[in-house]
């Protein structure tokens, strides 16, 4: 296409180093300080919905990272050719291609993640964060730095909902990963000593509360505030 | 950057073109490896009613296969009762049989499977009856397995699964806990009438003297009601199969 050439006709100066000082920034600026859940407070329908248990949670973290990642590449690549009036849909087209692969593949070579979680990863279609960065970043950015662009905000994401899903699962099953962590306790000290899960924690309700404690401790630590 | 209404239209005839044959050539790849998966899943599902999950869940996929074919044979009866081998000159077997598929029929019409389960290698050596069911749950499909011993009577043991109940409420019927409730309950009151388990509302009573009563789960009340509905109707679809069962040991007892 014309556009590719254009683009190498600029790129004349000597290339940026693979991991530059602002390609790590791409990284690591949604990791903590603009964290797509936190701070722009999106994905929050997926942060509470599959966090019951720490193993579903970090299978949809995978699958959002894959996605997020891929249909940023795609979009970039396509991005000079993608007519502005479509670009909505055309976006949208990739996404939706790119989970229904996700579920195709989890239904072939995971079954039961499949059955557990072919609902919430049906959803990621949704997830504003994907659409966001496309928009946001890979309608006006080369791939490769798409794709850092793509993994940093799918990070952030995923480390925030595996955080929210540590606390839950813990407090609401007494587990970590399906081991019975309150078992373990409760042998320690004895047949007596038993610990009561909270049942408040299983509910969407007590993933309102940690993500809001989260909020709370990381915006009273880089004193951020929305204007 | 304005383009012409017959670039936006190429370009969006291109773009569905290449994700379709994408998507279509991933299905087929993949289809075998998916129907595989499922019916494993099934076997599982059948398995599940029977032994602990536990045993199951270390079991690879190959023993789980060799286990189903060595202890678990099938057959195929209509609503009253009478086994069916073929139907419209296509031969019936309990693995072609879509249950989901049968529950839109009318009930006459309908095909029942009904998987044995026996010895190793011994199907005159009967230790549990297992018939499927299938029903709705508060927001989607509900379905699953119940073994009953060979009274007839008794339950040995049941699984369910669902398609979307609410995670932490409806979702539970799932979890070992919840079906293990059923086990030793009876689906005949002492006069002889089929009146099956109920799941009760609300949770944490001890159903221990009520032989048709099982413990209900907090917050999931519409869900333990599809599951009553589902026991009630499939049950009441293999009475005839049941009963033929029941008379038979019946009389080898005298």
């Amino acid at each position: 296409m014309s556009a590719e050439t254009v683009e190498k006709a600029i790129a004349k100066k000597p290339a940026e180093a693979l991991l530059s000082k602002r390609r790590k920034k791409l990284i690591s600026d949604p990791l903590v300080d603009d964290n797509p859940v936190t701070i722009q407070v999106l994905g929050i329908c997926s942060a509470l919905a599959v966090t019951t248990q720490m193993k579903p949670t970090l299978v949809m973290a995978i699958a959002v990272i894959f996605v997020i990642v891929m249909s940023n590449f795609v979009i970039s690549l396509m991005r000079n050719t993608v007519p502005g009036r479509v670009r909505i849909i055309v976006q949208l087209a990739v996404v939706a291609t790119l989970v229904t692969l996700v579920n195709e593949l989890l239904k072939a070579f995971a079954f039961d993640m499949y059955k557990e979680l072919s609902v919430f990863v049906g959803l990621i279609i949704t997830n504003c964060i994907v659409m966001g960065r496309l928009e946001a970043f890979a309608m006006g950015n080369k791939p490769y730095d798409s794709v850092l662009d793509g993994f940093g905000s799918a990070l952030g994401y995923s480390w925030i909902i595996l955080a929210v899903a540590f606390f839950r699962e813990l407090f609401g099953s007494g587990s970590l990963f399906g081991l019975p962590i309150y078992d373990y306790i409760s042998g320690l000290f004895g047949p007596d000593f038993t610990l009561a899960t909270n049942g408040l924690m299983v509910s969407p309700v007590g993933a309102f509360m940690i993500l809001g404690i989260i909020i709370w401790v990381q915006r009273t630590k880089t004193g951020y505030v929305e204007h | 950057m304005q383009q012409s209404n017959t670039y936006i239209i190429t370009f969006s005839v291109i773009l569905t073109v290449v994700l379709g044959l994408l998507l279509s050539g991933t299905s087929q790849v993949l289809g075998p490896k998916q129907k595989e998966a499922m019916a494993l899943d099934n076997k599982k599902q059948i398995l599940g009613a029977l032994i602990p999950g536990e045993e199951i869940a270390v079991m690879t996929p190959e023993e789980v296969n060799s286990y189903y074919e060595s202890r678990v044979s099938t057959i195929v009866v209509d609503i009253n009762g009478k086994e069916v081998k073929e139907r419209d000159g296509v031969a019936v077997t309990a693995e072609t049989v879509d249950i989901a598929k049968n529950y839109k029929k009318p009930k006459e019409e309908r095909l029942f499977p009904v998987y044995i389960y026996h010895a190793e290698g011994n199907p005159e050596d009967v230790a549990n009856y297992v018939l499927p069911l299938y029903g709705a749950g508060l927001w989607n499909a509900i379905w699953g397995y119940i073994a009953l011993d060979t009274d007839m009577n008794t339950v040995g043991g049941i699984t369910l699964a669902h398609a979307g109940e609410t995670p932490g409420l409806g979702a539970r019927i799932t979890e070992q806990e919840v079906q293990s409730r059923y086990v030793g309950k009876e689906i005949y009151d002492e006069s002889g009438n089929l009146v099956a388990v109920e799941m009760q509302k609300g949770e944490g009573y001890d159903y221990s003297g009520s032989p048709h009563k099982v413990d209900g789960m907090s917050g999931a009340t519409i869900t333990a009601k599809g599951v009553n509905n589902m026991l009630e109707n499939y049950l009441g679809y293999y009475q005839a199969y049941i009963e033929t069962k029941k008379s038979s040991t019946t009389v080898a007892v005298l």
